[in-house]
Order: C-alpha cells, then sequence, then structure tokens
C-alpha cells in the first residue's frame, strides 16, 4: 500500500504538530519546543492540583493493540493532567484481520467524537494509517509501533539528557543492546543527531546492530569497552528474551558477560556519566542491580520526564489541530 | 495623550500602602503575572506588607482562548510559595477583558486556597468582559479603537501608546 509522507502529514500549513507519528523530518526548533514545553508541565508538580485545564473537554482515547503498562499509565496520567476525559481500549488482534479490524475500530472511535488517539501497535506504520485514514480534527499520537519509532520515548530521553547534562552540544551518547529490534533506538537516533549530540554510538554484538545503522550517522561498535570509553550517556536497551529462539543470541548470561552494564564496564564511561534505561528493566541480563540503583542511574527521572513530554506533544497537537490552516490570531490579548 | 510611567507607578504604591493599613493586609505575597506584570510587581513590591520574594504567574495553561488562539509557544516559569491561608497581591500591567485575572485566580487556586487576592493593576482600560475590577489602579485610561498600551521592560520600563490598523 502507497502511503503519503509521514513528516508532511504531521505537520499543518503553519508548520506545527498536529499528529506526532515519527521524529524524522521534524527539526531541532520543534523538538527544542517540546523540550521547553515539557519543562513548564514538570515544575507543576508543585501544585496541590496538578491539573492545567488545557484539554478540558476533550475526549482522548488511549489505543493499545500491543501491552504495554508503563507507556499507557504515563499517557493516560498526562491527559488527566491536562483535564481531558480518557478512554482506555486494549484491543488484542489477531495477526490475519488486522488491517480491517484497525479500520472497523475507527469508525467506532469516529463515531464517538474523539478528540486524539494514542495508538501503540506492533506493526510499523500503523499509526500513519491511522492518521491517513481518520476523520480530519483527530490528533493521532505515536506511542510505539512495530520496529519502526517511539518517538515519545526517544523524547523523554531527550528530556532527561538535557537535565542532567544541560544541553546536547559536546556529548558522546552510547545506546546500548538490541537495536535490530528497537524502534526505541531508532527514534533515539533521530533526535541525538538533530538536536546535534558530538557522537552517538550504537554497541551490541554484529546480530543486532547491522552496519547500515552507519548510514544514519551513527559509529557502530561491537566491542562493549570501545563503545563506553568516555561517554556522558549510557542508554541500555530492553534484550527483547522472546527473541531468544531465533538464535541471534547464544544465552542471557553470554550476552550479560559481553553487553551487560555493571559496575566495571561503567567505569569506562566518564565519572559523572549518566545511566538510562526505557524499561521494563532486565536486572542481570542487560544492566546489574548495583547500576540500575546506583548513583548514576536516571531511570525513575524518566519516568517523571515521560508525564511532562507526553503532556507537551498532547497539548502542541491539540493546539496545531484547532489552528489547522487558518492564519493564527494575534495572541496575548488584554 | 501622554503617560507618565513614574506618576502611575507611585500612586499604585501610596494607594497600596493605604489598603494594606485599611484592610489589617500583613506578611501578604506579591505575585506578578508575566510578563508586564511581574515588571510592575517589582517596582510595587517595596510598597507592600511582605517578607517573601516577589512571585510570578504564567497563566498560558489557563487561558480561555485556547482553541482560537492555540498554545503560546513561550511559557514563562510559575514560581509560587506555598498559599494557603495567605494574603495574595496579584499584580498585572493591563486590565481590559478581565480574562487574564479570571486564569490567573483559577491558577492560585490550583496551589491552595489563599486567605484573600487584591488585584493590582497599573493601567485600567475600561471594556470589562467579567464581574472583576481592580482594588489599586495606577492610571484610568480611555483609549481609541485603534490604541493599545504596550509596557516594555524590565530595564528600562517604558509604556508607550500603539495605534494598530
Amino acid at each position: 500500500m502507497m502511503q503519503s509522507d509521514p513528516r508532511a502529514l504531521q505537520l499543518n500549513a503553519h508548520g506545527q504538530l498536529k499528529h506526532f507519528l515519527t521524529l524524522d523530518g521534524l527539526d531541532k526548533t520543534i523538538l527544542t519546543e517540546i523540550l521547553d514545553r515539557a519543562e513548564s508541565f514538570l515544575s507543576m508538580g508543585e501544585q496541590s492540583v496538578k491539573k492545567v485545564p488545557l484539554l478540558r473537554g476533550r475526549t482522548v482515547v488511549n489505543l493499545f493493540f500491543e501491552n504495554s503498562t508503563r507507556t499507557r499509565t504515563t499517557f493516560e496520567l498526562a491527559a488527566k493532567r491536562l483535564s481531558a476525559d480518557v478512554i482506555n481500549l486494549n484491543i488484542q488482534t489477531s495477526a490475519t484481520s488486522k488491517g480491517e479490524s484497525l479500520l472497523d475500530t475507527l469508525q467506532n472511535l469516529e463515531a464517538m467524537q474523539s478528540d486524539m488517539f494514542v495508538v501503540r501497535h506492533s506493526d510499523s506504520g500503523a499509526a500513519h494509517f491511522i492518521a491517513e485514514h481518520c476523520t480530519p480534527n483527530v490528533a493521532i499520537i505515536n506511542a510505539g509501533d512495530g520496529r519502526h519509532a517511539h518517538p515519545t520515548q526517544a523524547m523523554l530521553d531527550m528530556l532527561t539528557i538535557r537535565r542532567h547534562k544541560g544541553g546536547f552540544e559536546g556529548l558522546k551518547v552510547a545506546i546500548v543492546g538490541d537495536i535490530l529490534h528497537s524502534r526505541v533506538a531508532r527514534s533515539l537516533l533521530q533526535a541525538l543527531t538533530t538536536l546535534g549530540v558530538d557522537e552517538a554510538r550504537l554497541v551490541g554484538p554484529k546480530t543486532l546492530v547491522p552496519d547500515f545503522f552507519a548510514d544514519m550517522g551513527a559509529t557502530i561498535c561491537h566491542e562493549l569497552e570501545a563503545g563506553l570509553k568516555d561517554v556522558d550517556v549510557v542508554i541500555m536497551l530492553r534484550l527483547q528474551k522472546e527473541r531468544m529462539a531465533g538464535a541471534l543470541l547464544p544465552s542471557e548470561s553470554e550476552f550479560f558477560r559481553l553487553y551487560g552494564l555493571t559496575e566495571e564496564s561503567l567505569s569506562w564511561a566518564k565519572p559523572d556519566a549518566i545511566v538510562m534505561h526505557p524499561g521494563p528493566i532486565n536486572r542481570g541480563v542487560e544492566i546489574s542491580s548495583e547500576v540500575a540503583d546506583g548513583e548514576h542511574s536516571v531511570i525513575l527521572n524518566q519516568v517523571t520526564n515521560g508525564i511532562a513530554v507526553r503532556m507537551a506533544v498532547m497539548s502542541m497537537a491539540m493546539s496545531g489541530q484547532l489552528q489547522g490552516d487558518d492564519t493564527p490570531e494575534e495572541k496575548g490579548g488584554q | 495623550m501622554k503617560l507618565d510611567l513614574d506618576l502611575s507607578l507611585a500612586s499604585m504604591k501610596e494607594k497600596l500602602a493605604a489598603y494594606c493599613e485599611q484592610k489589617n493586609i500583613q506578611d501578604a505575597i506579591v505575585v506578578g503575572i508575566h510578563s508586564g506584570g511581574v515588571w510592575v510587581a517589582e517596582q510595587l513590591i517595596s510598597a507592600a506588607p511582605t517578607n517573601e520574594p516577589l512571585a510570578t504567574l504564567d497563566i498560558t495553561f489557563y487561558r480561555d482562548d485556547f482553541s482560537k488562539a492555540g498554545l503560546n509557544p513561550k511559557v514563562k516559569q510559575t514560581l509560587l510559595p506555598a498559599i494557603e491561608d495567605r494574603h495574595v497581591i496579584l499584580v498585572d500591567d493591563v486590565l481590559m477583558s478581565g480574562r487574564t485575572i479570571r486564569a490567573a485566580m483559577n491558577e492560585i487556586f490550583d496551589f491552595g486556597r489563599p486567605a484573600s487576592i487584591t488585584l493590582a493593576i497599573l493601567y485600567d482600560l475600561g471594556q470589562h468582559e467579567l464581574p472583576i475590577a481592580a482594588d489599586i489602579v495606577g492610571e484610568k485610561l480611555t483609549l481609541k479603537p485603534n490604541q493599545r498600551v504596550k509596557l516594555s521592560g524590565p530595564q528600562p520600563l517604558e509604556v508607550s501608546l500603539i495605534e494598530t490598523q
């Protein structure tokens, strides 16, 4: 099936976000705006009522075709803190009827007059497909599609890096683990290169870190020590245990011995390096408990930042939908 | 029309001190609304019965025109101390429709329940659309439909009248 360019699809005539499908094609200005706006939502944690009325009266549907407790919960909390009404739908689809049931589901949800769909799907391009086929004025947020993208995860990681390191210039960042199957890795790489880090390294065995990623601006390392040497940020990815059967890896313990993050391997990074992980973590498979719970770990900060980033993206996309392609009115009346 | 900013600010200070004494307002929190209100509040705080640093409020997320005007891309920091049972002196540069003050009061109540809110405004332009009036007014202005007041600051703090088409 031919699909339109997602980069054009997610911006309105004023260059504002109206869907959030991928980081591909978004420039540094928009990514920085997302981070700035997320910062302003972070300070809301001090309010006794942790809500702002931006999306009051709007309906957000969490459309999860694939399970993910953390992502769904933080999206739900983000929508509720924006005062939206939230519906959670967990739809398990059979492999054969995906395309058909997706359209059927969409038509039903449109009939409920929803304003935003947050979509998680195991097929790459699902959020894009929905953005193309649903009614105008409904904002689509990609909460992870197949191996393609997980843009809010990448942006919460960017916010975490910026809050701990002050910016992106001159940073060396290592992403370690199962790059091949990871939608997070793809989005991370786009965000890091757009925001201008010094070097983004992809680290893992040849079976999980194919060389074609070098074309996307990454440095490829198959040895952990070389990969971690002098980095400011270490991002560990979850080893997807279900893929062990595919003979891409000898065993979990072998992987941990070669690529696991331990206090010893972390010592190869800079002394003030931060350790990140999108979760859920497999203790003793890709990361040791000492490191996961240690002083370099910012894994729980990522979760907090995730709510703020999702609030930012949802409010910006809703704003972009409402602005549509009309001329924006002058802001800041007296 | 000539605007004398120093005179209006001096008048505000005098009225604020007298008002607080009359209402027995002590230990207040001065809150400026970004951006002009913060600049006016910086000038005013010496006349207020307070020991706290200046608090600031950005009302972007509380505006009532989100669906029309969208999101203002520049959100500044809201910095409020614990305001439960405290007297709040809310400061803005201009009062016109009253919608900004409505938004500001909603935001303040999301932080807690203040003992009172006193509204201090540099220029009251009339044309209120909501039942909101200022307790302290620097100067009342009647503008032509195409005129607007523009405050620039913080250093130097200046005011000018702008003619729009």
